[in-house]
């Protein structure tokens, strides 16, 4: 029953994301990947688990390095996609102060 | 703290992802989308700290300082032009993570067979996206050739790998064990197909490669989520694993393209274009300034050329300065120029181009025999006539942005050489085309010095 739940939320998600993403116009779609590389770095969330079960030397290791994998998503991702949105900017005015002809 | 409490604050993250999304639709919100995503993550990880029975911390804080480190760094150094090689590396830690998450999975608890199916899935999906996206940076980063790597009986071989990981995945999932020969079998075959499946893909299909791989580090994320039995991982998996889906359909209607084309030929083999002939008619920096003085619409096609220039910035400087003289500017952008969806766009964008000046290739060509001058930097195919008129042509088809049906046509060109794929430009030879060549940055700044003096 689990399984058939869990299949009902990725279901709906798909749409979900296919609704969203279709309406990321295509100036974005740089930060669109790098934000979205960002969200997958979720699977953080399965890596403290691992690491943190205990129970074999060899499964904490795993855990720690897919930790580690994981955090460079995360923080990688979220980071260079503020810096990248921050350059998109609207001038209002055209022609700049300080331009000489 | 309960489960049920836990999975609710998993909700609570979730909404703030599809927010974030959603955020995404204009430049103008795009900050605050992002933020919020990040605060919705942070929310997911720390419940996830403080819920479960952690007994061992150390290897959490190990694991998270390496990764912050090491993407804090990236993220602060990376040059505009590099971002694609960027996204690939990240696109591998994310199919990294997936594999190690459902390896470690094995040593939890006694897993159904629906879950081991789950388990396995999230191992073979991260390995290839994992070698996959390394292949992928080293090919942008030449590191390696970034030419298609193809050689006899590769589909064959490739066939005999999928097969192979496909009897090694059953044969696991019945007898499953941390100890299976079949686990490695699967881990060293899906790390092999992902290799095998980038190296026949060459430069200029870097972008489909390269969303194609975002979307299943999507997929490789949802597929964890099933094996530890976790929404979260299956809500933002899914909605990261459309994403790179969309992107990658874009990417192949821009070039005309099937994904399988895309995926299992290198470019151009089975076709030769007509061979064009004619005469280039070359123009110097003073005639060109001439002709951008008087003109009063102006449009910029850049292409992958411009990054490698880094032409960017002059190319903003005489935007400007056209703009000064009474011009209208704008920078019309083909969806696969670059190497990367959006490519330029960003690079423009960090030169200081206000977003409003970037226009798309279907609101351009309507209104391009209004345009007195387009100037092509750097870029080749994605402005080809061929790709309509020449049905022998390997692009035929794609869909381009008709410079030859402005009044003018500057194409700034190192030297005669033909693009990425190897195609004749009938481009060059038009009436209404003059070639500037040179370096585009030091043509276009040679033509600032005109502007100023």
């Amino acid at each position: 029953m689990e399984a058939v739940l869990l299949g009902m939320v990725l279901m709906l998600s798909i749409f979900l994301g296919f609704e969203l993403i279709s309406k990321v116009p295509a100036t974005l779609h740089t930060p669109l990947m790098s934000g979205s590389n960002a969200i997958s770095g979720i699977t953080l969330v399965g890596a403290l688990m691992s690491a943190s079960m205990g129970v074999e030397m060899f499964a904490n290791i795993l855990g720690c390095i897919a930790v580690a994998a994981a955090t460079i998503n995360v923080v990688g991702g979220y980071l260079v996609t503020h810096r990248m949105l921050g350059m998109f900017k609207r001038k209002t005015t055209d022609g700049k102060a300080g331009v000489r002809r | 703290m309960s489960a049920e409490l836990i999975n609710t604050v998993y909700i609570i993250a979730a909404a703030m992802f599809i927010y974030g999304l959603k955020d995404l639709s204009s430049p103008a919100t795009a900050v605050r989308g992002n933020l919020v995503s990040a605060v919705g993550m942070f929310i997911a990880v720390v419940v996830t700290l403080f819920g479960q029975e952690i007994v061992e911390y150390q290897w959490i804080v190990i694991g998270v300082v390496i990764g912050s480190l090491i993407g804090a760094i990236t993220a602060q150094r990376v040059a505009m032009t590099s971002m694609p090689e960027m996204v690939a590396l990240f696109n591998g830690s994310g199919g990294l993570s997936s594999l190690l998450v459902g390896w470690a999975a094995l040593y939890g608890p006694e897993a159904s067979t629906f879950t081991l199916i789950t388990i396995i899935l999230s191992i073979l999906i991260g390995g290839v996206t994992f070698s996959g996206s390394v292949v992928a940076f080293a090919k942008l980063a030449e590191v390696m050739t970034s030419k298609a790597i193809v050689f006899a009986a590769q589909r064959l071989v490739n066939a005999g790998v999928l097969a192979a990981l496909v009897v090694s995945s059953v044969l696991f999932v019945l007898d499953p064990s941390v100890t299976s020969p079949y686990l490695f079998t699967v881990i060293a075959l899906s790390l092999a197909l992902g290799i095998m499946a980038v190296i026949p893909i060459g430069g200029a299909d870097a972008p489909v490669v390269i969303s194609l791989l975002n979307s299943y580090s999507g997929i490789a994320a949802c597929a964890a989520g099933f094996a530890i039995h976790n929404n979260i991982l299956i809500v933002a998996g899914a909605l990261v694993g459309a994403s790179g889906i969309i992107l990658t359909q874009i990417m192949c209607k821009a070039m005309n393209r099937s994904l399988g084309h895309v995926l299992f030929s290198g470019f151009g083999a089975a076709k030769t274009a007509t061979v064009v002939e004619g005469e280039v008619k070359p123009i110097n920096v003073e005639d060109a300034y001439l002709i951008l003085e008087s003109a009063s619409n102006v449009t910029f096609v850049p292409g992958y050329g411009m990054a490698v220039a880094q032409a960017q910035h002059v190319v903003r400087e005489l935007g400007e300065l056209l703009q000064a003289n009474g011009c209208d500017v704008t920078f019309a952008i083909h969806p696969v120029a670059g190497r990367m969806p959006g490519h330029m766009n960003v690079l423009l964008a960090e030169a200081n181009v206000s977003y409003d000046q970037l226009v798309e290739m279907d609101d351009i060509n309507p209104r391009m025999s209004n345009i007195d001058v387009a100037v092509v930097i750097g870029a080749n195919d994605v402005v080809n006539p061929a790709a309509r008129e020449d049905e022998n042509s390997p692009i035929y088809g794609m869909p381009i942005i008709n410079v030859d049906h402005a009044r003018t046509v500057f194409v700034l060109k190192r030297s005669m050489s033909s693009g990425f794929s190897g195609v004749d430009n009938p481009l060059f030879f038009n009436d209404n085309t003059r070639m500037l060549f040179g370096d585009a940055k030091q043509s276009i700044a040679a033509l600032i010095a005109e502007f100023k003096s």
